[in-house]
Protein backbone atom coordinates (compact mmCIF):
# COMPACT_ATOMS: atom_id res chain seq x y z
CA UNK A 1 0.00 0.00 0.00
CA UNK A 2 1.82 3.38 -1.26
CA UNK A 3 1.81 6.04 1.61
CA UNK A 4 3.07 9.84 1.09
CA UNK A 5 1.92 10.12 4.72
CA UNK A 6 4.66 12.81 6.63
CA UNK A 7 7.41 11.62 4.17
CA UNK A 8 9.93 13.66 3.33
CA UNK A 9 10.36 14.39 -0.53
CA UNK A 10 14.17 14.76 -0.99
CA UNK A 11 15.27 13.02 -4.28
CA UNK A 12 13.93 10.89 -7.10
CA UNK A 13 15.57 8.20 -6.08
CA UNK A 14 13.94 7.39 -3.26
CA UNK A 15 10.40 6.66 -5.52
CA UNK A 16 9.66 3.28 -6.78
CA UNK A 17 7.52 3.35 -9.95
CA UNK A 18 4.49 2.49 -8.52
CA UNK A 19 4.87 5.50 -6.18
CA UNK A 20 5.80 7.64 -8.76
CA UNK A 21 2.41 6.73 -10.43
CA UNK A 22 0.83 7.22 -7.23
CA UNK A 23 1.30 11.28 -7.71
CA UNK A 24 0.67 11.48 -11.16
CA UNK A 25 -2.81 9.86 -10.43
CA UNK A 26 -3.23 11.78 -7.48
CA UNK A 27 -2.62 14.98 -9.85
CA UNK A 28 -5.23 13.94 -12.28
CA UNK A 29 -7.83 13.75 -9.03
CA UNK A 30 -6.60 17.30 -8.02
CA UNK A 31 -7.52 18.91 -12.06
CA UNK A 32 -10.97 17.34 -10.98
CA UNK A 33 -13.19 18.28 -8.45
CA UNK A 34 -11.19 18.84 -4.72
CA UNK A 35 -12.40 19.84 -1.83
CA UNK A 36 -11.04 23.59 -1.49
CA UNK A 37 -10.30 23.11 2.27
CA UNK A 38 -8.56 19.98 2.33
CA UNK A 39 -4.96 21.96 4.40
CA UNK A 40 -7.20 24.50 6.22
CA UNK A 41 -5.12 25.41 9.68
CA UNK A 42 -2.08 24.07 7.95
CA UNK A 43 1.32 25.87 7.28
CA UNK A 44 3.52 25.70 4.98
CA UNK A 45 7.35 27.43 4.86
CA UNK A 46 8.75 28.29 2.08
CA UNK A 47 12.71 28.83 1.98
CA UNK A 48 14.34 30.14 -1.18
CA UNK A 49 18.02 30.67 -0.49
CA UNK A 50 18.11 30.82 -3.96
CA UNK A 51 16.10 32.97 -6.75
CA UNK A 52 12.58 30.74 -8.31
CA UNK A 53 9.97 31.88 -9.96
CA UNK A 54 7.97 28.53 -10.80
CA UNK A 55 8.75 26.55 -7.93
CA UNK A 56 7.96 28.91 -5.14
CA UNK A 57 4.88 30.64 -6.50
CA UNK A 58 3.20 26.88 -7.88
CA UNK A 59 4.05 25.65 -4.43
CA UNK A 60 2.89 28.55 -2.45
CA UNK A 61 -0.67 28.45 -4.84
CA UNK A 62 -0.99 25.05 -4.89
CA UNK A 63 -1.09 25.39 -0.90
CA UNK A 64 -3.59 28.47 -0.76
CA UNK A 65 -5.95 27.00 -3.29
CA UNK A 66 -5.75 23.71 -0.48
CA UNK A 67 -6.62 25.98 2.13
CA UNK A 68 -3.70 26.40 4.16
CA UNK A 69 -1.16 29.09 4.50
CA UNK A 70 2.34 30.27 3.97
CA UNK A 71 5.12 31.44 5.66
CA UNK A 72 8.93 32.01 4.44
CA UNK A 73 11.25 33.87 2.60
CA UNK A 74 12.64 34.00 -1.11
CA UNK A 75 15.99 35.76 -0.25
CA UNK A 76 18.11 34.56 2.82
CA UNK A 77 19.77 38.09 3.17
CA UNK A 78 16.58 38.86 5.62
CA UNK A 79 17.03 36.05 7.65
CA UNK A 80 19.33 34.78 10.56
CA UNK A 81 21.40 32.92 8.02
CA UNK A 82 22.59 36.22 7.06
CA UNK A 83 24.21 36.51 10.98
CA UNK A 84 26.02 33.40 10.39
CA UNK A 85 23.24 30.97 11.65
CA UNK A 86 23.56 27.55 10.33
CA UNK A 87 21.11 25.66 8.15
CA UNK A 88 20.38 23.14 10.48
CA UNK A 89 19.80 25.72 13.48
CA UNK A 90 17.53 27.70 11.06
CA UNK A 91 15.24 24.51 9.77
CA UNK A 92 15.08 23.58 13.69
CA UNK A 93 13.68 26.95 14.62
CA UNK A 94 11.31 27.05 11.55
CA UNK A 95 9.65 23.74 12.02
CA UNK A 96 8.30 25.09 15.56
CA UNK A 97 6.25 27.30 12.76
CA UNK A 98 5.36 24.80 10.55
CA UNK A 99 3.60 21.44 8.93
CA UNK A 100 5.83 21.08 6.23
CA UNK A 101 9.07 22.50 5.35
CA UNK A 102 9.35 23.60 1.14
CA UNK A 103 13.43 24.33 0.92
CA UNK A 104 15.46 25.32 -2.18
CA UNK A 105 19.24 25.80 -1.33
CA UNK A 106 22.00 26.33 -3.99
CA UNK A 107 24.35 23.36 -1.59
CA UNK A 108 23.89 19.70 -3.05
CA UNK A 109 22.48 17.28 0.04
CA UNK A 110 20.91 20.26 2.17
CA UNK A 111 17.59 19.14 2.00
CA UNK A 112 18.32 15.69 3.27
CA UNK A 113 20.51 17.53 5.92
CA UNK A 114 17.28 19.65 6.98
CA UNK A 115 15.20 16.25 6.47
CA UNK A 116 17.65 14.68 9.23
CA UNK A 117 17.37 17.19 11.63
CA UNK A 118 13.61 18.08 11.59
CA UNK A 119 10.54 16.20 12.45
CA UNK A 120 7.99 17.77 10.09
CA UNK A 121 7.90 16.82 5.99
CA UNK A 122 10.70 18.49 3.63
CA UNK A 123 10.06 18.95 0.56
CA UNK A 124 13.09 19.29 -2.14
CA UNK A 125 12.64 22.20 -4.14
CA UNK A 126 16.23 21.75 -5.11
CA UNK A 127 19.57 21.70 -4.38
CA UNK A 128 22.09 23.17 -6.17
CA UNK A 129 23.03 20.37 -9.59
CA UNK A 130 21.51 17.43 -7.36
CA UNK A 131 17.70 17.18 -7.92
CA UNK A 132 14.47 18.94 -7.60
CA UNK A 133 12.19 16.10 -7.40
CA UNK A 134 8.74 18.11 -7.48
CA UNK A 135 9.90 19.05 -11.07
CA UNK A 136 10.54 15.73 -12.09
CA UNK A 137 7.02 14.75 -11.16
CA UNK A 138 5.47 17.69 -13.09
CA UNK A 139 7.98 16.71 -15.68
CA UNK A 140 6.16 12.86 -15.99
CA UNK A 141 2.99 14.34 -16.12
CA UNK A 142 3.36 16.61 -18.53
CA UNK A 143 4.80 13.70 -21.19
CA UNK A 144 2.41 11.29 -19.77
CA UNK A 145 -0.71 13.80 -20.44
CA UNK A 146 0.78 14.89 -23.67
CA UNK A 147 2.56 11.45 -25.15
CA UNK A 148 -0.04 9.22 -23.41
CA UNK A 149 2.03 7.13 -21.81
CA UNK A 150 5.03 7.09 -20.18
CA UNK A 151 6.11 3.63 -21.19
CA UNK A 152 9.24 3.31 -24.01
CA UNK A 153 9.56 6.57 -24.94
CA UNK A 154 12.71 7.64 -26.54
CA UNK A 155 13.94 11.24 -25.01
CA UNK A 156 16.29 13.93 -26.24
CA UNK A 157 17.76 15.88 -22.91
CA UNK A 158 19.39 18.73 -24.70
CA UNK A 159 21.56 21.56 -23.38
CA UNK A 160 23.41 22.06 -19.81
CA UNK A 161 23.64 18.54 -18.84
CA UNK A 162 26.11 18.83 -16.58
CA UNK A 163 24.52 21.03 -13.71
CA UNK A 164 21.02 20.69 -15.03
CA UNK A 165 19.41 19.06 -11.90
CA UNK A 166 16.05 18.38 -13.51
CA UNK A 167 17.68 15.94 -16.34
CA UNK A 168 19.42 14.54 -13.66
CA UNK A 169 15.99 13.58 -11.87
CA UNK A 170 14.00 13.16 -15.07
CA UNK A 171 16.24 10.36 -16.89
CA UNK A 172 16.55 8.71 -13.16
CA UNK A 173 12.76 8.28 -13.16
CA UNK A 174 12.35 7.81 -17.21
CA UNK A 175 14.55 4.41 -16.66
CA UNK A 176 11.33 2.93 -14.54
CA UNK A 177 9.54 3.04 -17.82
CA UNK A 178 12.06 1.52 -20.44
CA UNK A 179 12.87 5.09 -21.98
CA UNK A 180 15.70 5.23 -24.87
CA UNK A 181 18.00 8.31 -23.92
CA UNK A 182 19.91 10.41 -26.11
CA UNK A 183 21.77 13.09 -24.38
CA UNK A 184 22.58 15.92 -26.37
CA UNK A 185 24.76 19.07 -24.86
CA UNK A 186 28.68 20.31 -25.94
CA UNK A 187 31.66 18.28 -24.60
CA UNK A 188 31.65 20.89 -21.39
CA UNK A 189 28.27 20.21 -20.61
CA UNK A 190 27.97 16.31 -20.92
CA UNK A 191 25.99 14.24 -18.23
CA UNK A 192 28.05 13.65 -15.48
CA UNK A 193 29.42 9.74 -15.86
CA UNK A 194 28.20 8.79 -12.97
CA UNK A 195 24.52 9.97 -13.90
CA UNK A 196 25.42 7.70 -17.48
CA UNK A 197 26.61 4.78 -15.28
CA UNK A 198 23.88 4.82 -12.86
CA UNK A 199 21.74 4.69 -15.73
CA UNK A 200 23.47 2.10 -17.76
CA UNK A 201 22.95 -0.13 -14.81
CA UNK A 202 19.44 0.33 -14.78
CA UNK A 203 19.63 -1.15 -18.43
CA UNK A 204 19.23 2.49 -19.81
CA UNK A 205 19.96 2.74 -23.82
CA UNK A 206 22.01 5.85 -23.25
CA UNK A 207 23.63 7.39 -26.27
CA UNK A 208 25.77 10.76 -26.04
CA UNK A 209 25.42 13.42 -28.97
CA UNK A 210 26.68 16.86 -29.98
CA UNK A 211 23.92 17.73 -32.40
CA UNK A 212 20.48 16.64 -32.74
CA UNK A 213 21.38 16.23 -36.23
CA UNK A 214 21.08 12.25 -37.33
CA UNK A 215 18.45 11.63 -34.20
CA UNK A 216 15.73 14.41 -34.37
CA UNK A 217 13.54 11.96 -36.48
CA UNK A 218 13.88 9.23 -33.36
CA UNK A 219 12.48 11.71 -30.64
CA UNK A 220 9.46 11.33 -29.16
CA UNK A 221 10.28 13.99 -26.94
CA UNK A 222 12.55 16.74 -26.49
CA UNK A 223 13.59 18.52 -23.19
CA UNK A 224 14.93 21.18 -23.66
CA UNK A 225 17.34 23.28 -20.85
CA UNK A 226 18.66 26.48 -20.36
CA UNK A 227 22.79 26.63 -19.80
CA UNK A 228 22.83 27.99 -16.43
CA UNK A 229 25.09 30.93 -15.59
CA UNK A 230 24.88 30.79 -12.30
CA UNK A 231 26.70 27.75 -12.36
CA UNK A 232 29.58 28.67 -14.06
CA UNK A 233 32.78 29.97 -11.88
CA UNK A 234 34.34 30.82 -15.23
CA UNK A 235 32.25 33.59 -17.58
CA UNK A 236 34.42 33.00 -20.56
CA UNK A 237 33.89 29.44 -20.19
CA UNK A 238 29.64 30.52 -20.27
CA UNK A 239 30.55 32.28 -23.17
CA UNK A 240 31.98 29.68 -25.17
CA UNK A 241 28.57 27.45 -24.70
CA UNK A 242 25.98 30.32 -24.83
CA UNK A 243 23.66 29.84 -27.39
CA UNK A 244 24.95 27.21 -28.94
CA UNK A 245 21.71 25.12 -29.25
CA UNK A 246 18.79 27.12 -30.54
CA UNK A 247 15.79 25.35 -31.06
CA UNK A 248 13.18 26.85 -33.81
CA UNK A 249 10.35 26.01 -35.59
CA UNK A 250 12.48 26.06 -39.29
CA UNK A 251 15.53 24.42 -37.90
CA UNK A 252 13.33 21.32 -36.83
CA UNK A 253 11.38 21.15 -40.01
CA UNK A 254 14.71 21.16 -41.82
CA UNK A 255 16.41 18.73 -39.77
CA UNK A 256 12.95 16.87 -39.51
CA UNK A 257 11.02 15.29 -36.53
CA UNK A 258 8.17 13.29 -35.44
CA UNK A 259 5.13 14.63 -36.17
CA UNK A 260 3.80 14.33 -32.68
CA UNK A 261 7.34 15.22 -30.87
CA UNK A 262 6.73 17.23 -27.69
CA UNK A 263 9.54 20.14 -26.43
CA UNK A 264 9.48 20.55 -23.06
CA UNK A 265 11.44 22.96 -21.14
CA UNK A 266 11.64 23.77 -17.00
CA UNK A 267 11.68 27.12 -17.75
CA UNK A 268 12.67 29.82 -17.75
CA UNK A 269 14.23 29.95 -21.09
CA UNK A 270 17.08 32.09 -22.11
CA UNK A 271 17.89 31.96 -26.25
CA UNK A 272 17.32 27.66 -26.77
CA UNK A 273 14.07 28.23 -27.89
CA UNK A 274 13.34 30.45 -30.14
CA UNK A 275 9.03 31.79 -29.93
CA UNK A 276 8.28 30.83 -33.04
CA UNK A 277 7.80 27.34 -31.37
CA UNK A 278 5.39 28.92 -29.11
CA UNK A 279 2.21 28.35 -30.95
CA UNK A 280 3.22 25.08 -32.18
CA UNK A 281 1.69 21.44 -31.14
CA UNK A 282 5.43 20.65 -30.37
CA UNK A 283 5.49 23.57 -27.39
CA UNK A 284 4.22 21.80 -24.47
CA UNK A 285 6.39 24.19 -21.75
CA UNK A 286 4.00 26.69 -20.64
CA UNK A 287 1.39 23.32 -19.85
CA UNK A 288 4.25 21.90 -18.15
CA UNK A 289 4.88 25.38 -15.77
CA UNK A 290 0.87 25.23 -14.82
CA UNK A 291 1.20 21.48 -14.10
CA UNK A 292 2.83 22.52 -11.48
CA UNK A 293 -0.26 23.08 -9.43
CA UNK A 294 -1.73 19.81 -9.39
CA UNK A 295 1.31 18.09 -8.71
CA UNK A 296 2.31 19.99 -6.06
CA UNK A 297 -1.86 19.79 -4.75
CA UNK A 298 -1.04 16.38 -4.68
CA UNK A 299 2.06 16.21 -3.08
CA UNK A 300 1.25 18.36 -0.11
CA UNK A 301 -2.11 16.64 0.15
CA UNK A 302 -0.58 13.19 0.02
CA UNK A 303 2.38 14.05 2.25
CA UNK A 304 0.37 15.86 5.09
CA UNK A 305 -2.23 13.18 4.69
CA UNK A 306 -5.43 14.79 4.33
CA UNK A 307 -6.24 12.24 1.19
CA UNK A 308 -5.78 8.82 0.60
CA UNK B 1 60.37 -22.11 -0.44
CA UNK B 2 58.73 -19.02 1.42
CA UNK B 3 60.36 -17.27 3.94
CA UNK B 4 59.22 -14.56 5.53
CA UNK B 5 61.74 -12.21 6.66
CA UNK B 6 60.21 -10.16 8.99
CA UNK B 7 60.47 -11.02 12.98
CA UNK B 8 57.24 -11.83 15.24
CA UNK B 9 55.70 -9.31 17.27
CA UNK B 10 54.70 -10.18 21.07
CA UNK B 11 51.60 -8.34 21.42
CA UNK B 12 49.97 -5.78 18.63
CA UNK B 13 48.72 -6.12 15.17
CA UNK B 14 49.62 -8.00 12.11
CA UNK B 15 47.98 -6.70 9.02
CA UNK B 16 47.96 -9.28 6.48
CA UNK B 17 46.95 -10.13 2.64
CA UNK B 18 47.34 -6.40 1.85
CA UNK B 19 47.04 -5.24 -1.99
CA UNK B 20 50.70 -4.96 -2.12
CA UNK B 21 50.48 -1.04 -3.39
CA UNK B 22 47.84 -0.32 -0.85
CA UNK B 23 50.01 -1.15 2.16
CA UNK B 24 52.08 2.02 2.30
CA UNK B 25 48.03 3.85 2.25
CA UNK B 26 47.14 1.83 5.09
CA UNK B 27 50.80 2.72 6.54
CA UNK B 28 49.27 6.21 6.55
CA UNK B 29 46.09 4.97 7.90
CA UNK B 30 47.71 3.54 10.87
CA UNK B 31 49.59 6.75 11.22
CA UNK B 32 52.99 4.44 11.83
CA UNK B 33 55.41 7.50 11.81
CA UNK B 34 54.03 8.22 15.67
CA UNK B 35 54.33 4.22 17.02
CA UNK B 36 56.98 4.03 19.59
CA UNK B 37 57.39 0.07 19.39
CA UNK B 38 58.34 -2.20 16.56
CA UNK B 39 56.68 -1.24 13.22
CA UNK B 40 57.35 -3.67 10.24
CA UNK B 41 56.39 -3.00 6.86
CA UNK B 42 56.71 -5.39 4.20
CA UNK B 43 55.84 -5.09 0.10
CA UNK B 44 55.36 -7.37 -2.82
CA UNK B 45 56.22 -10.10 -0.77
CA UNK B 46 54.98 -13.34 -2.37
CA UNK B 47 50.94 -14.69 -2.16
CA UNK B 48 48.97 -17.25 -3.54
CA UNK B 49 45.59 -14.83 -3.30
CA UNK B 50 47.02 -11.91 -4.63
CA UNK B 51 49.95 -12.50 -6.67
CA UNK B 52 51.83 -9.96 -3.76
CA UNK B 53 50.65 -8.50 -1.08
CA UNK B 54 52.02 -6.29 1.51
CA UNK B 55 51.74 -6.97 5.34
CA UNK B 56 52.52 -4.80 8.45
CA UNK B 57 53.23 -5.19 11.75
CA UNK B 58 52.80 -2.80 14.69
CA UNK B 59 54.10 -3.55 17.98
CA UNK B 60 51.78 -2.42 20.60
CA UNK B 61 48.95 -1.49 18.79
CA UNK B 62 45.26 -2.98 18.83
CA UNK B 63 43.63 -1.82 15.89
CA UNK B 64 40.49 0.22 16.23
CA UNK B 65 37.03 -0.12 14.86
CA UNK B 66 37.58 3.02 12.94
CA UNK B 67 41.13 2.47 11.67
CA UNK B 68 40.02 -1.49 10.16
CA UNK B 69 36.79 0.61 8.47
CA UNK B 70 39.30 2.55 6.80
CA UNK B 71 41.90 -0.31 5.90
CA UNK B 72 38.73 -2.10 4.35
CA UNK B 73 38.28 1.06 1.69
CA UNK B 74 41.64 0.70 0.72
CA UNK B 75 42.54 -3.03 0.95
CA UNK B 76 39.50 -4.85 1.23
CA UNK B 77 41.16 -8.60 1.00
CA UNK B 78 43.28 -7.54 4.18
CA UNK B 79 43.23 -9.56 7.24
CA UNK B 80 44.03 -8.48 10.94
CA UNK B 81 45.63 -10.47 13.57
CA UNK B 82 45.71 -9.59 17.03
CA UNK B 83 48.66 -10.99 18.88
CA UNK B 84 49.12 -11.67 22.66
CA UNK B 85 52.11 -13.03 23.78
CA UNK B 86 53.55 -14.63 20.63
CA UNK B 87 49.70 -16.13 19.67
CA UNK B 88 46.87 -14.77 17.38
CA UNK B 89 44.54 -14.21 19.44
CA UNK B 90 41.74 -13.24 17.21
CA UNK B 91 42.09 -13.08 13.51
CA UNK B 92 39.25 -11.47 11.08
CA UNK B 93 39.41 -10.21 7.42
CA UNK B 94 38.12 -6.41 6.76
CA UNK B 95 34.56 -5.87 6.37
CA UNK B 96 33.20 -3.01 4.47
CA UNK B 97 30.53 -1.14 6.85
CA UNK B 98 27.17 -0.71 5.12
CA UNK B 99 27.53 3.19 6.00
CA UNK B 100 30.82 4.65 6.05
CA UNK B 101 30.07 7.69 8.74
CA UNK B 102 33.14 10.40 9.45
CA UNK B 103 36.23 8.49 7.32
CA UNK B 104 35.61 9.55 4.09
CA UNK B 105 35.31 12.85 2.82
CA UNK B 106 32.36 13.72 -0.05
CA UNK B 107 34.39 14.63 -3.16
CA UNK B 108 31.83 17.01 -4.20
CA UNK B 109 32.81 20.60 -3.61
CA UNK B 110 29.21 21.19 -3.44
CA UNK B 111 28.10 18.81 -1.50
CA UNK B 112 26.41 20.44 1.96
CA UNK B 113 28.47 17.93 3.85
CA UNK B 114 31.93 20.27 2.88
CA UNK B 115 30.48 23.36 3.86
CA UNK B 116 28.60 22.62 7.32
CA UNK B 117 29.67 20.98 10.68
CA UNK B 118 28.50 17.77 9.94
CA UNK B 119 29.87 14.30 9.59
CA UNK B 120 30.20 12.93 6.16
CA UNK B 121 28.08 10.18 5.89
CA UNK B 122 28.42 7.60 2.79
CA UNK B 123 26.22 4.46 1.68
CA UNK B 124 28.13 1.66 0.55
CA UNK B 125 26.65 0.99 -3.52
CA UNK B 126 29.05 -1.73 -3.94
CA UNK B 127 32.09 -3.38 -1.85
CA UNK B 128 33.98 -4.79 -4.90
CA UNK B 129 34.96 -2.89 -7.30
CA UNK B 130 33.81 -0.12 -4.19
CA UNK B 131 31.50 2.22 -5.10
CA UNK B 132 29.91 4.78 -2.36
CA UNK B 133 27.11 6.97 -2.41
CA UNK B 134 26.90 10.05 0.03
CA UNK B 135 24.30 10.42 1.92
CA UNK B 136 23.60 14.01 1.23
CA UNK B 137 24.38 14.96 -2.17
CA UNK B 138 23.57 11.32 -3.68
CA UNK B 139 26.88 11.56 -6.15
CA UNK B 140 28.40 8.30 -6.44
CA UNK B 141 32.50 8.01 -6.04
CA UNK B 142 34.78 5.29 -6.87
CA UNK B 143 37.83 4.02 -5.30
CA UNK B 144 39.75 6.84 -7.18
CA UNK B 145 37.59 9.20 -5.45
CA UNK B 146 38.38 8.37 -2.02
CA UNK B 147 40.01 10.77 0.60
CA UNK B 148 39.98 9.60 4.10
CA UNK B 149 39.69 12.06 7.32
Amino acid sequence: MVSFKQRDIISIRHFNKEELLYILNFATRMEQAVPMDILNGKVLASLFFEPSTRTRLSFESAMKRLGGTVIGFAESGITSIAKGESLSDSVRIIEGYCDIIVLRHYLEGSAQLAADVVEVPVINAGDGANQHPTQTFLDLYTIQKTKGTLEGLTIGFLGDLKYGRTVHSLAYALSYFGAEMFFISPPSLRMPSDCIEELKDRKVKCHENESLLGISKKLDVIYCTRIQKERFADPVEFEKVRGVYRLSKTMLEEIGIKDDLKILHPLPRVDEMDESLDKTDFAVYFHQARNGIPVRKAILAAVLGTLE
Amino acid sequence: MKVLDVSAIKDGSVIDHIDSKSTLKVADILNIQNEEQVVLVGMNLTSKFLGKKGIIKIGGKIIDQKEVNKIALIAPNATVNIIKDYEVVKKFKVAVPELIEGIVKCFNPNCVSNHHKIEAKLHVVNKNPIKLQCHYCERIMNSKDIVLI
